[in-house]
């Protein structure tokens, strides 16, 4: 057996958090979210299909405070997922991995993932009946 | 000399058999999801409601129901994709992980075909139940 402890990889725990690490936490996060706005999204098309009853049915649910609370969560998962998603295919084509570009990349993507976001809520706000 | 067999090195797949397939399909499917999901969003936000009358006279127009059926369609596909590598991640016993990814297989399947059918019945007109 070992005497001394053998040396670890840095681990979570004690990992510097920085842009470049919480944003791929965050892309994957709204990634699976919108996995579940997927099944919702089928859901509505399926009461829009079975008729004005059904319908009636799943809008009432988005209309309601927590199902618009719920949209606006999608809304902002979405587009940051897809500025984002924009930004990896930028890396992919093997273009913007300077310091100086990556974090510029990233504080676009967040903070134009939220002014969308509240251009869009923005925009329903005076729409809402 | 090459310990691999020439057959091996002609399809050039290493030992994860399947090459970049599976990164490339989610990178193609991300670059299509740009235009269709950006069309989803500013029609319904530019739609002059969203009650049953116009959602659905909104989606039995041609072209709208074919771009529909290519959006869940296409969504369903990356997002499994996506799905696929966070459980291939964190699932990590081998038994837990063939069952939990055969069971992810099977609904997106049933959520991707649940939409795809919900547009085709409006798109078709079928006899309301």
């Amino acid at each position: 057996m070992s005497a001394r402890p053998r040396p670890t990889s840095p681990h979570a725990g004690i990992y510097r958090w920085q842009i470049g690490n919480t944003l791929s936490i965050l892309h994957r996060v709204t990634g699976a979210a919108l996995a579940l706005g997927l099944v919702a999204l089928s859901y509505w098309l399926v009461c829009l299909a079975g008729g004005p009853e059904s319908y009636v049915s799943a809008a009432r649910f988005f209309s309601g405070p927590i199902g618009l609370a719920v949209l606006l969560g999608w809304t902002f998962a979405f587009l940051f997922h897809l500025l984002n998603g924009v930004r990896h295919l930028f890396w992919d084509a093997g273009r913007g991995f300077e310091r100086t570009q990556r974090h510029a990349s990233g504080w676009a993507a967040v903070l134009g993932a939220i002014a969308l976001t509240l251009c869009v809520a923005a925009w329903v706000w005076p729409r809402l009946s | 000399m090459s310990l691999r067999s020439p057959l091996s090195r002609v399809e050039g797949l290493g030992s994860a058999k399947d090459g970049t397939k599976h990164w490339w399909a989610q990178r193609v499917t991300a670059v299509a999801l740009i235009p269709l999901t950006l069309w989803f969003l500013i029609s319904l936000l530019t739609l002059p409601g969203l009650n049953y009358e116009t959602v659905h006279t909104w989606l039995s127009v041609p072209i709208t129901g074919f771009l529909a059926v290519l959006l869940v369609a296409v969504l369903t596909y990356h997002s499994y994709l996506g799905t696929q590598v966070i459980v291939e991640d964190y699932v990590t016993s081998n038994g837990m992980k063939i069952l939990s990814l055969m069971v992810l297989r099977f609904l997106y399947v049933l959520a991707g075909g649940a939409g795809i059918f919900a547009v085709l019945r409006v798109a078709f007109g079928f006899p309301q139940l």
